[in-house]
C-alpha cells in the first residue's frame, strides 16, 4: 500500500484557518503514507502535475485529497489519476474547505479537524479497491418541459440539429408568460413579432412532437433511459377535426376571467386562449361549462360546423422514453395582496405589471388603449412602484427580480408614446440595468421621454376623489412625498411555482423556498439539475429576462446534445455487488429497490441468490443496509470503509 | 450551502460521507457509539424528498425504532439524532449542528459531576 496525501491551501481559502503544513506532517505518520505534499492550487496544472508525477515516480496507489468539496473537484482529480495510470476509484477525497477552514474561525481546532478528516481518508483510502464502469445504451429523444420561450428555444435548437423532441406544455398553447407581454426591452420590438414564429416554427417542426394542454404524470429510469408518463388532459375538443374557425368561442353564453388577459376580461367556457394561440384550437374549461356541470347548453356542439366538440372525451396517458429531459417552467408573479399597505387588491387602478402589460397590447381587453379599470378615463398620471414583493425579506422575499428597473423604464416610454401629455413616476430602490444596452435605456426613459424617478417606497395607497393617492418618501431629496396619481402599477416580483416543486419531486431534482429550480453548481453547471440527465433553462431557475432565458435555454439544449452524442454513457461503478457465498436468497434487497436493480439469479445447483444490474443501480445503498447477512456491498461505501473512517475518528480524540 | 454561506459551526463536529440515510445500517451508528463517539448526528433529504426516491422513509423507520433500542444497551438516547435538511438549508444545518453539540456537552458534563 503506497498513498500519496496532498493538501490543498485553495489560495488562502482553506490556509488561513487551517495550519496545511501540520496537516501534511501529520499524514507523513499514518500507515502506509508515502508522501505527503502541500499544494497551492491543487486543481491548477502545476497542482495536477505534482500529483502526475509522484504517482508515476513513487508508484502511489491510493491517493487522498484534502481540498474542497468533492462536488466542485472529485471528477477533476479522478481524471488526474486516470491520465497517470491509476484507476480513478483508487482516490479518497477530505473536505476541508466547506467542511473545515470555511464554518471554523479558531485555527488550532481547525487545523485538529483537518488532520482528522485527512486520517479518515487515509484510513478509507487503504480499503479502497479498484473499480470499472460499465456501459448503457443512450436514448436520442428528449423531452423538454415548459413551452415558454425558453423551452421553445430549447426543443428547436435540438431538432435543428436533427434530433427528436417532445415539448409537453401544461396549459392550451405554448407561448408562455412572453406571449403576454407587449413591447419588449430594450429594443422595443413587440414581442408577439419576435415569439409567435418561433411557436409556430416548433410546432410544424418535423422532428418535434407537441403536446400542449399535457402534463408529466410520472418519470422514472436514469439518465440516457428516462421512462415518462405524459397526461393528454381532455380537450373535450378533438384536434384532428377542429379547424379553428372560432365560431363556438363566440356562441359561449358562459363567462370566466381570462388567463392570458390576467383577469382584465372574461372569456367563455370554450376559448382559444389568445388570436396567435399555437395550437389555434380551442378547450373548453370543464369547471365552468354548463354542459359539463348540468347537461345543459350544447351549443357549441350545435354549430360546430365539422362535429369537432366532443364531450365524451377522457384524459389519455402515453408512456414514452427519453435519454434527456429540459425542464423550462418559467416563473409567475408573486402574490402581492400580501401588501396592506397597497390595498390588498380591493382598488381597481392599483394593476400588476402584467396587466400592463395586457393593456398596452393592442391584442389585449381594451385593444391597446390605456384606460383606467374604474372608469375607462385615460389617466394623466401614471405612477410605477418597483420592488413589490423584491429585495423585501420583511415579505420573504430578500432577491431581485431582476427585469422590473427595465420594464418599468419601457412603461415609461410605452405610457408617453401612447399618452404623449401623460406624466409617469416611478418610484425605486436601486436601478439595475446591467447587460448590455440596458443603461442607455433607462437613459432614454429619463432624458428623452421625461420619466420622473422618484427614489424611495411607497408606504401607503388610499383613494382620494375618485384618484389613488401615494405617500412615501424621496429619500435623495430626505423628505416625504405625496403623488396623486390615475392609475398604479406595481413592478411585482417574479417567483417559482407550485407546480414546478411538485414537477421537481416527480423528477427528483432540488429546488429552493421560494420554487426555482437549484443548478448543481451556480458557476460552473448553471444549466445542469442535481440530476444526471435533467437540465434547467429560463426562469424556473431565478429570475430573468428574455435574452438571458433564450441564452440559457440553448446551453441547456447543447448539454443535451452533448449527452446524446454518445451511444452509450458510462455508468458509476459505485454499486451494489452480491457476495454469492453469502447471500441466502431472502430478496429483502429486491423488495426494497427503488430502482428494480434487483435480479433474481438461478445458480447452477439451482439456490437462487440476488443479482444487481449496474446499468439500473444508482448507488443509493438501501438493499446493503436492510440484507441480514451482509451479503450485499455498496461499493465505495462499504461496512469496512466506512466502520475505518469511524474508528480513527473514534480513536484520534478521546476529549474535544 | 453551510459551507459556501461560511456558516460557522463548532469544531468538534466530523462528517462521514454516505450516499443516502437508506445506506445506514443501524448497527453503524450503534458501532461510532461503542466507539467512543459522543454523540451520533444523521442527516438527509426531507422524506418525500429523497434523492434516491426512498431510502429516507426506510432510514426514518430504522433509526426511530434504534433510538428507542439504545435504552436498552445503556446509551442516553439524546447520544443518538437524525434530522432532515436540504442541501440547500444552511441556516437549519448551523442550527442544528449547534444545538446537538450543546446536548452531547451538558450530556457530558452531567455525566462528569456524577
Amino acid at each position: 500500500m503506497k498513498i500519496g496525501v496532498f493538501i490543498c491551501h485553495c489560495g488562502n481559502n482553506i490556509s488561513a484557518t487551517v495550519d496545511v503544513e501540520q496537516v501534511a506532517q501529520h499524514a507523513l505518520t499514518l500507515p502506509g503514507v508515502v508522501c505527503a505534499h502541500t499544494i497551492p492550487h491543487a486543481c491548477s496544472e502545476p497542482g495536477q502535475q505534482l500529483i502526475k508525477k509522484n504517482i508515476q515516480e513513487k508508484g502511489l496507489n491510493r491517493i487522498v485529497i484534502g481540498a474542497c468539496s468533492p462536488r466542485v473537484h472529485e471528477a477533476t482529480f479522478k481524471r488526474v489519476l486516470a491520465q497517470a495510470g491509476l484507476n480513478p476509484y483508487l482516490l479518497e477525497f477530505a473536505n476541508l474547505r466547506e467542511q473545515c477552514s470555511w464554518v471554523h474561525e479558531d485555527r488550532q481546532l481547525a487545523t485538529g479537524k483537518a488532520i482528522d478528516l485527512i486520517d479518515m481518508a487515509v484510513n478509507k483510502a487503504a480499503r479502497l479497491e479498484p473499480l470499472t464502469s460499465s456501459k448503457v445504451d443512450v436514448n436520442k429523444r428528449t423531452l423538454v418541459i415548459g413551452g415558454g420561450i425558453a423551452g421553445i428555444q430549447a426543443a428547436l435548437d435540438i431538432a435543428d440539429s436533427g434530433h427528436e423532441v417532445a415539448l409537453v406544455e401544461k396549459t392550451p398553447t405554448i407561448g408562455g408568460n412572453m406571449a403576454r407581454m407587449d413591447k419588449v426591452f430594450p429594443t422595443l420590438d413587440c414581442s408577439a413579432c419576435i415569439l409567435t414564429p418561433k411557436m409556430v416554427e416548433v410546432a410544424s417542426h418535423p422532428n418535434v412532437t407537441l403536446y400542449t394542454y399535457s402534463e408529466v404524470e410520472q418519470v422514472s429510469g436514469f439518465v440516457g433511459n428516462f421512462k415518462v408518463k405524459i397526461r393528454k388532459k381532455a380537450r373535450l375538443v378533438d384536434m384532428e377535426k377542429c379547424t379553428g374557425c372560432g365560431s363556438c368561442t363566440l356562441k359561449c353564453p358562459v363567462k370566466a376571467p381570462s388567463e392570458f388577459n390576467m383577469g382584465l376580461d372574461n372569456r367563455g367556457a370554450i376559448y382559444i386562449p389568445f388570436p396567435q394561440a399555437v395550437p389555434h384550437i380551442p378547450v373548453i374549461d370543464k369547471t365552468v361549462c354548463s354542459y359539463i356541470l348540468k347537461k345543459k347548453c350544447g351549443l357549441c356542439q350545435k354549430i360546430c360546423p365539422t362535429g369537432a366538440i366532443a364531450f365524451e372525451q377522457q384524459d389519455e396517458l402515453t408512456e414514452e422514453e427519453f435519454g434527456a429531459i429540459i425542464v423550462a417552467t418559467g416563473y409567475e408573479l408573486m402574490d402581492w395582496t400580501v401588501y396592506g399597505e397597497y390595498g390588498y387588491g380591493k382598488y381597481k387602478d392599483v394593476i400588476t405589471s402584467m396587466q400592463y402589460e395586457r393593456i398596452l397590447s393592442s391584442s389585449g381587453p381594451t385593444g391597446g388603449h390605456i384606460k383606467r379599470l374604474s372608469d375607462g378615463r385615460e389617466p394623466e398620471v401614471v405612477a410605477i412602484i418597483a420592488c413589490v414583493g423584491s429585495r423585501d425579506a420583511a415579505r420573504g422575499r430578500p432577491y431581485c427580480s431582476s427585469v422590473c428597473c427595465m420594464y418599468s423604464a419601457k412603461y415609461a416610454m410605452l405610457t408617453r408614446e401612447h399618452l404623449p401629455n401623460a406624466q409617469v413616476y416611478i418610484f425605486y430602490m436601486d436601478i439595475r440595468a446591467c447587460s448590455k444596452m440596458y443603461e442607455e435605456f433607462v437613459q432614454r426613459a429619463q432624458e428623452k421621454y421625461g420619466a420622473n424617478y422618484v427614489r424611495g417606497r411607497v408606504s401607503k395607497i388610499f383613494e382620494r376623489n375618485g384618484r389613488m393617492v401615494l405617500q412615501g418618501a424621496d429619500t435623495l431629496l430626505g423628505q416625504s412625498v405625496e403623488l396623486e396619481a390615475d392609475l398604479v402599477v406595481l413592478a411585482v416580483g417574479i417567483t417559482g411555482t407550485q407546480s414546478t416543486i411538485e414537477l421537481a419531486k416527480k423528477l427528483n431534482i432540488s429546488h429552493d423556498e421560494y420554487g426555482f429550480l437549484t443548478e448543481n453548481h451556480p458557476k460552473l453547471r448553471p444549466v445542469e439539475s442535481s440530476t444526471a440527465g435533467i437540465f434547467i433553462a429560463g426562469a424556473c431557475q431565478s429570475p430573468k429576462d428574455i435574452p438571458l432565458s433564450v441564452a440559457q435555454a440553448s446551453s441547456a439544449a447543447s448539454k443535451v446534445l452533448g449527452l446524446i452524442s454518445h451511444d452509450k454513457l458510462e455508468t458509476s461503478p459505485l454499486v451494489a455487488e452480491v457476495t454469492i457465498l453469502k447471500c441466502v436468497g431472502c430478496f429483502r434487497c429486491l423488495s426494497v429497490c427503488p430502482f428494480s436493480a434487483i435480479e433474481e439469479q438461478v445458480l447452477r445447483d439451482g439456490t437462487k441468490v440476488a443479482q444487481v444490474n449496474p446499468a439500473l443501480c444508482q448507488g443509493c445503498g438501501l438493499c446493503s443496509a436492510t440484507c441480514p447477512p451482509a451479503a450485499i456491498a455498496l461499493r465505495g461505501f462499504t461496512d469496512d470503509q466506512l466502520i475505518s473512517q469511524m474508528e480513527s475518528l473514534c480513536q484520534l480524540n478521546p476529549e474535544l | 450551502m453551510a459551507g459556501t454561506s461560511r456558516m460557522k459551526q463548532p469544531a468538534s463536529v466530523r462528517i462521514v460521507r454516505l450516499p443516502c440515510t437508506g445506506r445506514i445500517n443501524p448497527l453503524l451508528p450503534l458501532r461510532a457509539l461503542e466507539d467512543g463517539a459522543d454523540g451520533v448526528l444523521i442527516s438527509g433529504c426531507h422524506p418525500g424528498d429523497c434523492h434516491y426516491r426512498e431510502g429516507n422513509l426506510y432510514a426514518r423507520r430504522r433509526l426511530e425504532l434504534l433510538q428507542r433500542f439504545l435504552p436498552f444497551v445503556g446509551i442516553d438516547p439524546k447520544r443518538l439524532r437524525y434530522v432532515w435538511v436540504s442541501a440547500s438549508e444552511g441556516a437549519r444545518w448551523q442550527t442544528i449542528v449547534a444545538e446537538f453539540t450543546q446536548q452531547i456537552r451538558e450530556l457530558k458534563a452531567r455525566g462528569e459531576a456524577s
